[in-house]
């Protein structure tokens, strides 16, 4: 189990890789977001996006499940307020296998909560060619590690 | 809302309500975010959240699936054929924020707000257009806001 203090500054690790299907591109556009670029493979080719290409929201989806199995399932999180920013810098295509790199920007102790701490993390997504399709910064909430009781029996 | 030029700063537009379910909240849990309290009533119950909830990407997606189908409605009220063409993609969004957890049989109702728009230099055909975005249950409360950026088509010249 993954605690606060396993956070360190400036800690670094890598999650993945995840490949993104076509199916699942048109799926989650025909679903949450069906502009023609998401959900029209020939009618996408006269877009700027110049082709197919996964939903910005998928695209944060797919992070979403790369940091849940890559360490928040076996972690003691408390969830997170929301997301500084997310940029979405390529188009993520049909086929793509992407890979997530967490950064450990800054952490702190909870003021109001001495169970909690707070952990600011960078993101940064790539695809096969090593490409950087889309960052999040954001913060996490975690449980802080329990304290043995020395001399307990 | 058709082209850039036509985009008003300020006007408030209703996207309609967006039904939570414990089907629709397992389901995109088991994709994208599966956490105890997304996929499983009894293990919800025992976490912080205190019940089933929705993953704020859910949360954010339903916003998506609003807007489109707003614009198509704009667009096919307006007689054009080819709706949506004015919007391109998106560099990505700031500020957003999960203000509440969305339970299993909330309603929310999203809205958009346009805060500003601004000339491209680097793509005389499109312009910039920032919206402020929000999400309240069916008890008034803001469970969902962010700051998105799209790039809009202006008017084609002849």
């Amino acid at each position: 189990m993954l605690y606060f203090e396993d956070f360190a500054p400036g800690a670094v690790a890598t999650h993945g890789p995840l490949t993104v299907t076509a199916e699942d591109i048109i799926a989650f556009a025909e679903e949450f977001d069906p502009q023609p670029f998401h959900v029209d493979a020939r009618a996408a080719e006269n877009t700027l996006l110049e082709g197919l290409a996964a939903s910005g929201w998928h695209t944060c989806s797919l992070m979403m499940r790369l940091i849940a199995e890559g360490f928040l399932l076996s972690s003691a999180s408390m969830g997170s307020p929301g997301i500084e920013e997310v940029k979405w810098l390529k188009p993520v295509r049909p086929n793509d296998r992407l890979t997530l790199t967490r950064t450990v920007v800054e952490s702190r102790p909870s003021k109001s909560r001495p169970d909690m701490g707070l952990v600011k993390f960078a993101f940064v997504l790539t695809n096969q060619a090593g490409e950087r399709v889309a960052t999040m910064d954001n913060l996490i909430m975690f449980g802080r590690r329990p304290t043995a009781v020395i001399g307990a029996v | 809302m058709a082209w850039f030029e036509d985009v008003r700063i300020g006007e408030t537009i209703e996207l309609g309500t967006y039904a939570f379910t414990d089907e629709n909240i397992i389901a995109f849990a088991r994709r994208f975010d599966p956490q105890p309290f997304h996929m499983d009533r009894a293990a919800a119950k025992k976490s912080h959240f205190g019940d089933l909830c929705a993953s704020g990407w859910h949360t954010a997606a339903a916003w998506m699936k609003l807007r489109v189908a707003q614009l198509k409605v704009r667009e096919a009220d307006r007689g054009i054929n080819e709706p949506l063409e004015a919007f391109g993609p998106s560099p990505g969004f700031q500020d957003l924020k999960w203000l509440r957890p969305v339970y299993a049989g909330d309603v929310v109702r999203y809205t958009t707000r346009v805060t500003e728009k601004r000339e491209l230099r680097s793509r005389p055909k499109w312009g910039m257009v920032t919206s402020r975005n929000e999400g309240f249950n069916q008890k008034g409360e803001l469970v969902f806001a962010f700051t998105g950026h799209v790039f809009v088509r202006k008017r084609l010249s002849d």
